[in-house]
This record gives C-alpha cells, structure tokens and sequence, in this order.
C-alpha cells in the first residue's frame, strides 16, 4: 500500500518536473497565438534560453544572472520574429522555423566556441543552479512554482484585464482594434515579448534547473510538444495546462515502461508513448475530438490601408 | 453676444482623395448642421464612404480641411475622431464575434487596466443608454448569437458608450431585412430627437425620404446637389445621383432571338450563414438576345453568376443551360460548363479572371488549359499558347501585344479584353460577363461593348450583370432588375430609362 | 495593394533582391564568426577550399546537393500550390522505410535493374503517403498543413526508431540498423561509374542518384509550367478563387501537390540509402528536410535556382566540415546557423532590402 503510495507520489512529481517547460511554453505561447502571431519557434527560443542560462551560470557563478540571460536571449528571438511578422509582414511560420534552426546551430557553435566542450556547457555546480525549495527528492526549484503560477496569471491576464481583451480582439478582427483608435502592431509586439519571457524562464529551467548544464538540442521537441498543448487546450490556459500535464504523464509513465511488459498487452512501445502527444493532437486537428478554434487571424499580417 | 450662424457639427472645405489612378474624391466642400439627420446619396463608387473614411481618419486626404464645431482639426486615426464626438458605424461591422455586447462595448474604452470596474461601469452606462435611446441589447449574449440587426444596434451603442454625438452611418441597411431597415430608421429618429447628429450614407432613396432632414448628392466623387429632403422627391433625387451621361451610340440592330440557351427556374441559394442570398429566380436567356441585370451590388448578382457558372451550387430550383440541367442533386463544375459552352467573364478580374504572377499567355488559357490546341498528349504546348494569346491580343486590340509579359504589368482595360478575348474567342453558346466596364478606360469601354454586341449578333446568348444603369441602357436587349436577392422587375429595353430603373432599384418601386 | 510592395523591375526581383537576401544572411554569419574571434576571411579561404579543392572535396558537395535538390524540390512544389509542407523531413524518412522494406524483401531475387527502380518507387511512394495524410486533413477537414506536417515528423521518427529497435534491427546487432542490402540494390557510385567511361576521381559518397536528382529537376519544371495539372497547381497557389473559376479541383489539386512533394522527399532515402549506407539506418534524414526550406526560398521555387542554391548549401555542408576540422573553435552546426539566417531574410524578411533597392534604382533612373 505504502509502495504504491510512494509510486504514484513519485510520478506526480516526475510529471510536474516533465510538465515545467510545455507550461510556460505553453502560455508564452497562448499569448502570441491569442494577439494572432503563430510562434512555431517557442521550441528556438526554449533552446536559447536554455544556452545562455547555462552558459552566464557557469561564467558568472550566478543562476540568477543565467535566469536573466535567458529570459534576454528568447527575447531576442521574440523581437526578431517581431520584426519580421508584425513589422514587416513577413510569413509568421517560415520565421520561426528560420529561429529554431538558428537557434539550433548558433547554441552548438557558441558553445563550441566558448567551452570547447562539444556544444555542452561546463557542468554547473549546485551553486549555480535553481535548487529545489522544500523537497529535494520532487526537484520543487523556483521555476516549477513559477509555471504553476504562471497558469492562473495567464488566465488572469487574458480573461480580466485590458490588455487581455484587446489581445484576444486583435487575434479575431485586427480591424476593430484599430477601428478603436488602438495600434494593432504594439498589441501584437507585447504578446510576443510576453511569449518570449515564458520560452526563456523555460529554458533556464532545462539547463540550470532540472539539468547541470547546456547538452545540444536538449529541448528534443518540446516547444512542439506545448504548441500541441495550445492546440489541444483549444487556445484556453487552463486546458492548455491540463494538456501540458497529460502529455507529461505520458513522457514519465514512458520512462517508466522501458521495457516493463504489462499483463493482456505485452510490452507497450515506449516510442508510441512518446508520440502520443502528437498523435492526439493529429486526431483533434483531423476532427475526430470535436473541432479546434484557433485566433481567427492567427498567421495572418495586419495591413493597414493608407 | 449672438452668433449670427451657428457652427457647423462638421465642415468639410476642399477635401482631395486620390488612389493611384483613381481620383475619389474631389475638392469636396460641405457642412452637416448639428442635430437632425443629413443624407448622403450617390451611386457605388461616387466617393460617400471614402469621404467618410477621411472624416474618420481611416484615411488620410490628399488636400482640404476638417472642422469639427467650427475648429479645424487634425484626423491622424479613429482616435482623434473618436476624441472629437465623432463615431461611425462601418458597413461590415468591426465586432468580435467571439465576445459578448459588454466587451465588444468596452473595448478601446475600458475605463482601467482591469476590466472588473469598467465592466460594472459599462453595465451601467449600458442600461442608461438602452432607456435614453430605446436600444435594447442583452449585454451579456455573444455577437454571434445576435441577428444582424442586433448586432449593429451593438454598433450604435459602441459609437454612443464613447460618448459621440456626431455618427455617421455607412450603408447601414446594405446587410438588413426591410423590417429591421424600418427598425434602424426609428432608431435614427430616436437618436435625432435626443440630440445626436446623424449622418447617413445610402444609395437607398426611400431611407433618404424617409428619415432625413437635409439630403446631399454626390456623383463621380463630387457633391452635385444639396436639398432640404421636404423640398426634393424619389425622381429628383434619382436623376442627381445617375446624371446626363452621354449614351454611347451604337448603331445596334433589333435582336434576332433563337431558342433558349439557359432557363432558370425558382433558382435559390442559402450561404453557409443561412441568408437566402439569391431567392426565387425565374427567367431565361435566348440565343441573339443581351438580357441586362441591373441592381445595386451587393443584391445577390454575384451569387448568380457563380451559380450560373458553376461555380457554388444551387440549393434550390434549377437551371438549364443548353440541354443539361443543374440543380442541387445534379451540380456542375466550371469545367463542365465550359465543356457544355459556357464562357464566364468574372465580376472581380483581379481575383478571378487572371492570376497576376501568370504572364499574359498563360492568363490567355485559364480554364482552358487541358484543351486542344493548348494540350495535347498531357503537356502544353508552350508555342501554341504563346501564338494562340498572341491573336487574342491582335484581334481584341490588347496593349502592349507582348504575351510574354505579366498579366499585372497591363492596365485594367488591357486586361479585361484579354479576358474577354479569351472567353469569347471559343464562340460559345452562352456568355456570362461581370461588370464588363469596371476600371476600364473610355476607349476600351466602347471596344468591349461592340465587341459584346457583335457576339450577340452571330448568335450568342448573353447575361451581362452591371451596377453601371448607363451601361444596362445601351447594352441589353431586356433588363432583369435585382433587389435582395430577388428578381424585382422586368422591362424591355426600348421602355426603360434610368430614372424608372434607379427607382426599381433603390426598392421604391414606381412600376 | 500597399505601396511598400510595389514590384521592382523583373531582374531585380529574380536576380538583385534574393541575391540581397543572401547577403545579408551571409554577413551576419560574418560578424557571428567574428564574435567567436577567428578572421572571416579566413575562414571562408577554407571554407571554399574544403568545398571544392580537391576532386574529393567536388564529389561530397555534389553528394550533399543531391539531398538538397530532393528536399528543396519537394518544398517547392508544394510552394507553389500554396501549401507549406515542412514535413519533407518525415517524408524523406518514411521513403527509407519503403525503400528498405523494398530491398529487404526482394533483394535476393531481383537483380540490380528491376531492384533498384522498384525500390526508387518504393521511396517515392511511402514519401507520398506520408504527405498524402496532412493533405488530406488539409483538404477535407481544414487542419493547418504546417501543424500537421510537423507532427508527421516526429511520429516519422518515433515511427522509425520502434520499427529499428525492434522490428527490423539486424539479427546480433547491437547498433539499431538492418542487415545489408544485396549488391543488386546498389546505386553505383559516381566514381564506379566515371571510370566506366574512363574518368578516373577520387573516391566520395557521390552516387548516380545525382543523376535521378537532376532528372526529377527536369520532371518539375515539365510538370510545373508545361502541363494542365502543374497550370492549376500554380493557379491554385497564386490565387483559389481563379482556380475555382477555371475548373480546377482544390481538393484534388492539394492532394496531388503534396504526394509529389513527398515522393520527391523520398529521394533523400535513394541517395543515402541505395547510394551510401546500402543499409536502413536510423536518421538518416535529420536536417535535409528543413534545409529544403532554405533551398526552395533562395531559390525561388525553380529548379534551376534550386540546383544552385542546392549547389551552395552542399558546399557549405562539406566546406563546412572541413573548416571545423582545421578550426576547432568552428563547429560544422555553423552551416545550420547559416541555414537558418538565409530562410529568414529570404523568406520571413524577403521584403526588407525592398526600399532599398526601390532608393537606389530610383537614384540612378
């Protein structure tokens, strides 16, 4: 009884610590999707951050300087895409691919360049790491509690304030937020730094949180795994979490099943475990789990006529 | 001390608007008195809603000047008009229809950063103004699950919750029901009587007569006439609005009709947003005859040349075009249509006839690209094509004659005889022309209409749509006029004039 | 309509503006290899040195281009039917699959000219189905193609590395990869194939599946602009509504536009497969397909552009290795770097050197 209690404690925790990251890409990137800029870069701008997280902890010994690295290189990638999508109209999509290769080789060859390590940063010490708070077995660090936090915050500030209802009008009809004497591009523009903060407080996360250091693409996909979590939370932040959740129940209890056989089915496939996320998220897109509601002018450029 | 004249709510002097080539709006001088309802009246494209668009800031005049109570101000955006008491209701509404009344109410006057006071605030305002104005709307129902005209009573609420006192309203009845035009005109009334100056841009006389106090006439993006609306009447009003246009002559013989090509039985097609768009049509086309279909855009002639090409399906009725017949069990596809003899040239040239990034031979085959002598053996033959365009433009006169250049580096007529060339040049049997004269010049007008007459005379049936009366005129052998998607009249062309056409029309019909 | 996008002269736009584009990615590539402290110059001296300095060095650029050629024809004909397939990744893997499953099957019972193009068809097919899916949704149910597309590719991959591990993993072995194929799957490669007719180079990963890359650029461009299907592909792309018009099947025509496009991914798999590896191995893909990307946007979706842009990033690929073994302080993932810095000023910032140019012509006119 007292195994099986650990057992499901253990995995709530395993969960939480895998669920980090998609949350607070997650909501970074509800908010860009919400003003109408689809980010399919949050997963460059996570392994940004994630670079120079570790990289300024381990120069400067600090994990709150790396903290503010990171949130200062996804911002970057955020302005960028900025740049391209709302002031120069350009495709929203091809951009953020353009950042996630950029991110991609810029991380392995600074980090090469740097720390002469192979693209990994030097391992970190826990001193310049976010450490866990209460429970050093949960790995409960600052940042957890922030993406817990960061849930109702977003709901907050989309649901209840001004800015929330002028976001979420300039993603359906830009038009009637400019007919309402308000600039669509600087909307759109704080959506997207918003979205650039979370993508880098996710970073950080990985690099000097739940890992002792930078290793190349560490992120593996998981900006796609959160933009699925969007899509399936049908661009709400509550379900979004929930999504972000289950997706990361289903990476842990995967590591779990390595090789474990279970009675009536066999050994499931840990790869079909881990393709899960995308699977579902095929099937809700295919219509088969009722129909999705995207931003209605997600991926479209605002233009203005003169 | 007294006045001796009050100031104006607005004043407009000299106002200059071009688009490229398109001179919009010329030096445009008016005054809209404070309180009671002015109108503004013209035909498509006579400059109202440009103007208006300037007075709002939506855009910027090339010369002139705004006063607003006398004072000369500067409009950089809707702002600036909004600051002013100045609000306008936009022909297509500018809602979210994913919010509820409040928020759509609220938005870009949120009284604070947080919504929970200004919401509570706006609840309030919201009551006050639905007593004041008897304008009543559930502030709490989502847009789309408001009526149309529901949702624009939103929209009158959004202009008066910011406090304007000046609201200009642009087509308001071009997406309403006679009952709720009748409805929106009470409105109006309503909002006169609290003291609101209104403005109203229609095309539709019997609101003019209605509900106005003073009516100004534009024509050709110049103010024509100004009346007080008790002194002035439907027949007046119409003849300012189309003018004493010169009617091109044509030396064109009595038609020689033929058995019919197309019969359209109770034809009726429901959009996806259930608005029965075309509603009830019966007529037919006969070989050798021009039938012309008059009516303000926007009454369902669109819809019918894409059902009449194949292009939507009907939902109701039939229609048969050269033997076969199409109705909702048995559609048809553009391809099949052309196959049966159909040539089709589109309202929207830019959107539809030709691709732009296609070069001028390429945009001389479309829709007929899997043809002889085009296609043989799966494969186009590139030579054919380019000498095949090349006699299209020499025998439609297309300027410059190169068919290796793009189909957007040509000017508007040049492109329009290219496609009327294209689909003319395979002498079909039925052909169906959208505004055949839209941005064209003078010159090629002339050319495309003998051209059309003289398909009419070897035999072809022709259904020519057009919002241009004159062109109607000159063109039809018999007039079709629509009106909310209905057929509202018939008459030959020998017993029409513009002045009974535009009254049928405006739906306030004199026949 | 908006006056910032008004077209500049026709050479500016195919020849100035892409060539403004890639030097701009290209000269903050500069400053970034600056940043790292090694001489730019330099550095390009060996770049150029390691793409084409020796016979050897040719052969792996034009190995390398092949791929491009594939992905990139692939991306651009999906281009220019309107649809954004970024899913050549996938696809190019899946085609491995088909390919493999091919050889592996019947290797031992065909010989070499009935093997090899039943497993290039194998390739292109499996390739095809794997697009034929988010075509499918695109068309029937409105599931945005970017987002379906990248989901293929990571259940491609997720895909492949089950069926590697556990299915069709060579029997002993401890590395995920499948037995040999026969020699009658072999595409010979180039070196075999020159000193056939008397050339002798040095050895290199170069195959005649070059060969096939070029033909499928000559496929393209007939398909493209010289029949009925390729005119409402390109209508489509261009403008729905004048497809509508014309006649054109959207549905159809989408889902014909992607299977070629993944047929064409498939020939990353002929190339690395049947040319080099002569086995199925896991990621095998990885990169070519988002590399199409680059390659279809620099090369403005024509094959001719695409086999030099194909040509540039193959050299960058093999000069890029050979600087990163003469610097160490340079790593080969500076060419992912320059990838990405051309997708994004040739495509998301495409307009930017615009007022620019439209200044300087204006000045001289």
């Amino acid at each position: 009884m007292e195994e099986a209690l650990t057992l499901v404690i253990a995995t709530l925790a395993a969960t939480l610590r895998v669920a980090t990251p998609l949350v607070l890409c997650a909501m970074g990137g509800l908010f860009s999707e919400k003003s109408g800029i689809i980010d399919v870069g949050l997963e460059g701008k996570m392994l940004m951050a994630a670079f120079f997280a570790a990289a300024t902890a381990a120069v400067t010994d600090s994990a709150w300087m790396g903290v503010g690295a990171a949130i200062l290189a996804a911002e970057v990638l955020a302005l960028l895409h900025g740049f391209a999508c709302i002031t120069h109209r350009g495709n929203q999509v091809v951009s953020g691919i353009a950042l996630n290769i950029l991110a991609m080789g810029l991380t392995v060859v600074l980090g090469t360049a740097w720390f002469a390590r192979g693209g990994q940063t030097p391992p970190l010490s826990p001193g310049e790491r976010l450490n866990p708070i209460f429970f050093p077995v949960a790995g409960d660090n600052v940042i957890v509690y922030a993406a817990l936090l960061s849930v109702p915050l977003t709901w907050w500030l989309i649901e209840r304030t001004r800015f929330g209802l002028r976001l979420r009008a300039v993603g359906e009809v830009p038009l009637a937020v400019d007919a309402a004497g308000i600039s669509v591009s600087w909307l759109r523009y704080r959506a997207v730094m918003l979205c650039g903060l979370f993508a880098g407080l996710a970073g950080a996360y990985l690099s000097i949180a739940q890992n002792a250091g930078f290793s190349r693409d560490m992120t593996a996909g998981q900006g796609f795994i959160a933009l699925a979590a969007i899509i399936f939370g049908r661009w709400r932040p509550f379900p979004a979490f929930g999504a972000c959740l289950a997706f990361g129940l289903l990476e842990s209890i995967a590591i779990r099943l390595q090789g474990v056989k279970l009675p009536g089915v066999g050994e499931v496939p840990v790869q079909l475990v881990q393709a899960m996320p995308y699977l579902l998220t095929l099937f809700l897109l295919a219509g088969f789990i009722g129909r999705t509601v995207a931003p209605k002018a997600a991926g479209v450029p605002y233009e203005k006529e003169h | 001390m007294q006045e001796l004249t009050a100031a104006a709510a607005i004043e407009l002097r000299g106002i200059d608007k071009s688009f490229g080539s398109v001179h919009a709006v010329r030096g445009v001088s008016l005054r809209i008195e404070r309180g009671g309802i002015t109108g503004i009246v013209g035909e498509n494209g006579a400059g109202k809603s440009t103007l208006m668009s300037i007075l709002y800031g939506l855009y910027r005049a090339d010369a002139g000047e705004i006063l607003v109570d006398g004072r000369a101000v500067e409009m950089t955006g809707p702002r600036d008009a909004i600051g002013h008491g100045i609000g306008m209701v936009h022909q297509h509404f500018m809602l979210v229809d994913s919010f509820t009344v409040l928020e759509n109410l609220i938005l870009g006057a949120e009284g604070g950063p947080l919504l929970a006071g200004g919401r509570a605030a706006a609840r309030t305002e919201l009551a006050r103004l639905a007593r004041e104005y008897d304008l009543t709307v559930d502030p709490d129902a989502r847009i789309s699950d408001l009526s149309v005209g529901e949702q624009q009573r939103v929209e009158i609420l959004k202009v008066l919750f910011r406090g304007a006192r000046i609201l200009i309203l642009d087509e308001p009845s071009a997406v309403l029901t006679p009952q709720e035009t009748d409805r929106l005109l009470e409105i109006l009334r309503v909002l006169r009587d609290r003291g609101v100056t209104v403005v109203l841009i229609t095309h539709k006389l019997r609101e003019i007569l209605s509900v106005t106090d003073k009516v100004i006439v534009m024509r050709r993006g110049e103010v024509v006439a100004e009346r007080p609306t008790s002194e002035t009447g439907a027949e007046e009003l119409a003849e300012l609005m189309v003018g004493r246009k010169v009617r091109f002559a044509f030396d064109k013989a009595p038609s020689r009709t033929g058995e019919a090509r197309l019969v359209v039985r109770n034809l009726s097609l429901v959009d996806g947003r259930r608005v029965r768009v075309l509603d009830d049509i019966s007529f037919e086309v006969r070989a050798g005859e021009i039938v012309g279909v008059a009516g303000v855009s926007g009454n369902g002639q669109t819809e019918l040349l894409q059902v009449l090409s194949g292009i939507r399906q009907p939902t109701g009725g039939a229609l048969e075009v050269c033997g076969r017949k199409v109705d909702a069990s048995h559609p048809a596809d553009p391809a099949e249509m052309r196959g049966l003899g159909v040539a089709h040239v589109p309202e929207d040239r830019l959107r539809q006839g030709l691709v732009p990034a296609f070069l001028a031979s390429e945009t001389a085959i479309l829709g007929y690209q899997d043809r002889e002598p085009f296609c043989h053996n799966y494969l186009l033959d590139g030579p054919a094509v380019g000498k095949y365009c090349a006699e299209l433009m020499e025998r439609f006169d297309v300027r410059p004659r190169t068919p290796g250049l793009r189909s957007s580096s040509f000017s508007g007529g040049n492109q329009q005889k290219l496609i009327l060339a294209r689909e003319m040049a395979r002498h079909p049997k039925l052909l169906l022309v959208g505004q055949p004269t839209r941005g064209v010049d003078i010159g090629a007008i002339e050319f495309i209409r003998r051209e059309l007459i003289a398909s009419r005379d070897s035999g072809c049936a022709v259904l020519v749509v057009s919002v241009e009366l004159e062109e109607i005129l000159s063109l039809a052998d018999r007039i079709l006029v629509m009106s909310g998607g209905r057929i509202v009249g018939e008459v030959a062309a020998a017993d029409a004039d513009e002045r009974t056409l535009g009254l049928m029309m405006a739906g306030a019909r004199a026949a | 309509m908006s006056a910032t996008r008004r077209p500049l002269p026709g050479w500016v736009e195919i020849g100035l503006l892409p060539l403004a584009n890639v030097a701009m990615a290209f000269l903050l590539v500069g400053l970034i290899v600056r940043v790292i402290g090694v001489d730019p110059v330099h550095a390009l001296e060996l770049l150029v040195l390691g793409a084409v300095g020796s016979s050897e060095s040719i052969g792996y650029t034009l190995y390398y281009a092949t791929n491009f050629i594939f992905t990139g024809l692939a991306v651009a004909v999906a281009f220019h039917a309107g649809l954004f397939n970024i899913g050549g990744e996938g696809q190019a893997y899946i085609g491995g699959l088909g390919c493999g499953l091919a050889v592996l099957a019947l290797d031992r019972y065909l010989p070499g000219l009935l093997m090899i193009p039943l497993a290039i068809l194998a390739s292109a097919a499996f390739g095809a189905a794997w697009a034929a899916v988010p075509a499918w949704m695109q068309a029937w149910r409105g599931s945005h193609i970017v987002i379906t597309t990248i989901m293929f590719n990571f259940v491609a991959s997720a895909l492949m590395v089950y069926l590697m591990v556990n299915v069709l993993i060579a029997p002993g072995s401890m590395t995920p990869q499948s037995r040999g194929f026969g020699a009658s799957a072999a595409v010979p490669s180039m070196q075999a194939a020159l000193q056939w007719i008397g050339i002798a180079v040095a050895p290199s990963a170069l195959n005649l599946s070059l060969l096939l890359a070029l033909l499928a650029c000559v496929g393209v461009w007939i398909f493209l602009w010289h029949t009925p299907w390729g005119y409402g592909l390109r209508t489509m792309g261009h403008n729905p509504e004048a497809a509508l018009y014309a006649g054109t099947n959207l549905k159809r025509t989408t889902m014909l536009a992607m299977c070629l496009s993944g047929a064409l991914a498939g020939g990353v798999a002929v190339n690395e497969l049947l040319g080099v590896h002569h086995r199925l191995v896991l990621d095998f893909a990885a990169g070519y397909g988002f590399t199409g990307i680059a390659v279809a946007l620099m090369g403005r979706g024509h094959p001719l552009g695409i086999v030099l842009a194909a040509l540039l990033f193959g050299a960058l690929q093999q000069g890029g290795a050979e600087l990163a073994f003469e610097i160490p302080a340079i790593t080969r993932e500076m060419v992912v770097v320059i990838q990405g810095l051309v997708i994004l000023f040739s495509g998301a910032l495409v307009h930017l050197p615009r007022p620019w140019l439209q200044a300087l012509l204006a000045r001289k006119g």
